[in-house]
């Protein structure tokens, strides 16, 4: 298990190096100089170039890159070229929506798959089943920033039951928390679909292993059967897709966040990009993808100590 | 199920249809701006209505299939091109360092988030179909490498392949010669699905403002626009929806159905 932890680890470490120097060079080749699109058209050249020292953009490349993969080790991922603030409070204040959205959204998804995945494994090819598939047939094929404008025509424009966006804050915490519904169902909904489908074909492999029908031999009933050895056994595939969906929610809020005008990543990366602040963009972006290598070297982790022959495959 | 393969072949149909009719044929200009006919719910005049700008609705969804699925089937068509030639080189050289790098790489770019990605590529090298067309096609390409590498392997120790490399055949002519036909059915039901995931990106894209640009009519866009007239005419939002539902089932359908046709083993392990 050390071996195989490890062996993550590099490849984790791998990944993460590789991931920044393809930011910093995409980021690298964008047009448009940052220190004269703060300074407007009719900059002179000795202030752009002033400011292009104070920013640290006359630095060779490779020093730039170091200094910004040292900051980012130490927690200091810059200064903002727009707003003259530290890039790690920014996006620290972004992360209060964004983080709790992809959360909410995830617990939704996972309440609303497992029963339904559940109940179409336990009614396998009569009508409930064909129910359930078709359903997510559907929750699949619906792009989810569409589902989010029917939610805000119904709950929020006609049953006036949800305002129609925005983002009051966490003072109170039950009203950050229904500011996020909406946006936390548009999210969950495709993912359910999915979710529910590994679930149920999960389940429906697992139903047929040797010791689902020993442990009926002894006598339990099918339902006790299903509930004590068959859920149990079909959850280990069905997390590593909740791990996976981690990063689908993270960059699924970021296109919700425009739905709803909720202030966090998505909203801070679409302003930095407008507003060509390039080290907002490099950070937040580089931010999002440690996330989700993260969570993947948990989930692998996490999967290989629930199934020891996993270890050895990779 | 033969219903999924009719359903999915009948519903991706009509949109191929109406996106070639489109080139020569659309009800109204979707150039033409008519204020005064603006908003209009669906009539016999306009079978779907008109938008905020006073455009037939129907000519837009007409255009904006073309955009979608020209879109998408060039993102395919990157990820098949690259990446099935380096699952077959992989599977071919199984186990040396060409094997390992090609697969380790696959592995890096599933663990970024796609999306975020595509929406960095279109945001610094500017908003527009191409971008949105590559950024889409890059993920494709370790989908395809998996798939063919997966598949690949095995054929390698069965006996037609070994009879081939008797007769001194090279490694590449194999792969094309005789593992690629025998993957060539699972490639094109991966082809279907990913060709619906480009759309739901293509049209994700285009809602953010860094996809197609207008004055060209696509889905994505469409619903950016409707946004704010979702209360006053609830339609402008609700049918480009449903086109890009309809589109993306139609092709879910047409590859379960495919996959059914050509592998009927699988029929009871369906997801």
């Amino acid at each position: 298990m050390l071996a195989y932890a490890l062996k993550r680890l590099a490849f984790l470490a791998i990944s993460l190096v590789v991931a920044s120097l393809v930011i910093f060079l995409v980021v690298e080749v964008a047009p448009g100089d940052p220190a004269s699109y703060m300074l407007g058209i009719n900059a002179r050249p000795d202030t752009v170039a002033a400011l292009r020292a104070e920013l640290g953009l006359d630095l060779p490349k490779h020093e730039r890159y170091l200094s910004w993969l040292a900051g980012m080790l130490r927690g200091d991922f810059g200064t903002s070229y727009t707003y003259r603030a530290p890039v790690a409070q920014m996006v620290a204040e972004r992360l209060w929506v964004s983080l709790p959205l992809a959360l909410y959204a995830l617990t939704l998804s996972t309440l609303i798959a497992f029963p339904a995945g559940i109940y179409a494994a336990a009614r396998r090819g009569r009508a409930g089943d064909m129910g359930v598939m078709a359903a997510t047939q559907l929750g699949i094929a619906v792009p989810n920033f569409w589902f989010a404008m029917l939610l805000v025509l119904l709950f929020a424009l006609k049953l006036r039951w949800f305002s129609a966006g925005g983002f009051p804050g966490w003072e109170t915490p039950l009203l950050g928390l229904k500011a996020l519904t909406l946006p936390a169902l548009a999210l969950a909904l495709p993912q359910a679909a999915i979710l529910a489908r590994v679930m149920r074909s999960s389940l429906i492999d697992i139903l047929h292993e040797d010791f689902i029908r020993t442990a009926r031999a002894k006598g339990l009933s099918r339902r006790q059967a299903l509930w004590r050895h068959g859920v149990r056994n079909a959850l280990i595939p069905v997390l590593t897709i909740i791990g996976l969906q981690f990063s689908f929610l993270l960059a699924g809020a970021i296109i919700i966040e425009q739905v709803f005008f909720l202030p966090g990543l998505g909203r801070l990366i679409f302003q930095a990009i407008t507003q060509r602040d390039l080290i907002v963009v490099e950070s937040v972006v580089m931010l999002l993808v440690f996330a989700v290598i993260a969570v993947n070297f948990l989930t692998d982790l996490a999967y290989a100590a629930a199934d020891p022959r996993l270890r050895s495959r990779t | 199920m033969t219903r999924n393969l009719l359903l999915g072949a009948a519903l991706t149909s009509v949109f191929l249809v109406a996106a070639l009719l489109s080139f020569v044929w659309t009800p109204y200009d979707t150039g033409a701006m008519a204020i005064a006919e603006r908003l209009r719910p669906p009539s016999a005049a306009h079978l779907l209505g008109t938008d905020h700008f006073g455009r037939d609705i129907l000519s837009m969804i007409m255009v904006g299939a073309r955009t979608s699925i020209a879109v998408a089937l060039v993102a395919v068509g990157i990820g098949m091109g690259a990446g099935v030639p380096l699952g077959l080189a992989a599977a071919a050289r199984r186990g040396g360092w060409l094997d390992e790098l090609i697969m380790r790489m696959n592995d890096l770019i599933f663990a970024f988030p796609s999306l975020v990605i595509a929406i960095l590529i279109t945001a610094i090298f500017g908003p527009g179909a191409t971008n949105a067309i590559i950024a889409i096609g890059i993920f494709n390409i370790p989908v395809f490498a998996r798939l063919a590498r997966g598949a690949a392997l095995p054929l390698w120790k069965r006996e037609f392949v070994m009879a081939a490399r008797v007769a001194g055949k090279s490694a590449p002519r194999i792969s094309a010669e005789h593992i690629l036909p025998n993957i060539a059915n699972l490639l094109i039901v991966q082809g279907t699905i990913q060709f619906s995931l480009g759309i739901l990106a293509e049209a994700g894209l285009s809602y953010v403002g860094l996809g197609t640009q207008p004055p060209v009519p696509s889905w994505g866009r469409m619903l950016a626009d409707a946004q704010t007239m979702v209360a006053l005419a609830p339609h402008v939002a609700i049918l480009p929806g449903l086109a890009i539902v309809f589109m993306v089932l139609g092709l879910n359908l047409l590859g379960d159905g495919l996959r059914d046709r050509f592998d009927p083993k699988l029929r009871s392990l369906r997801a």
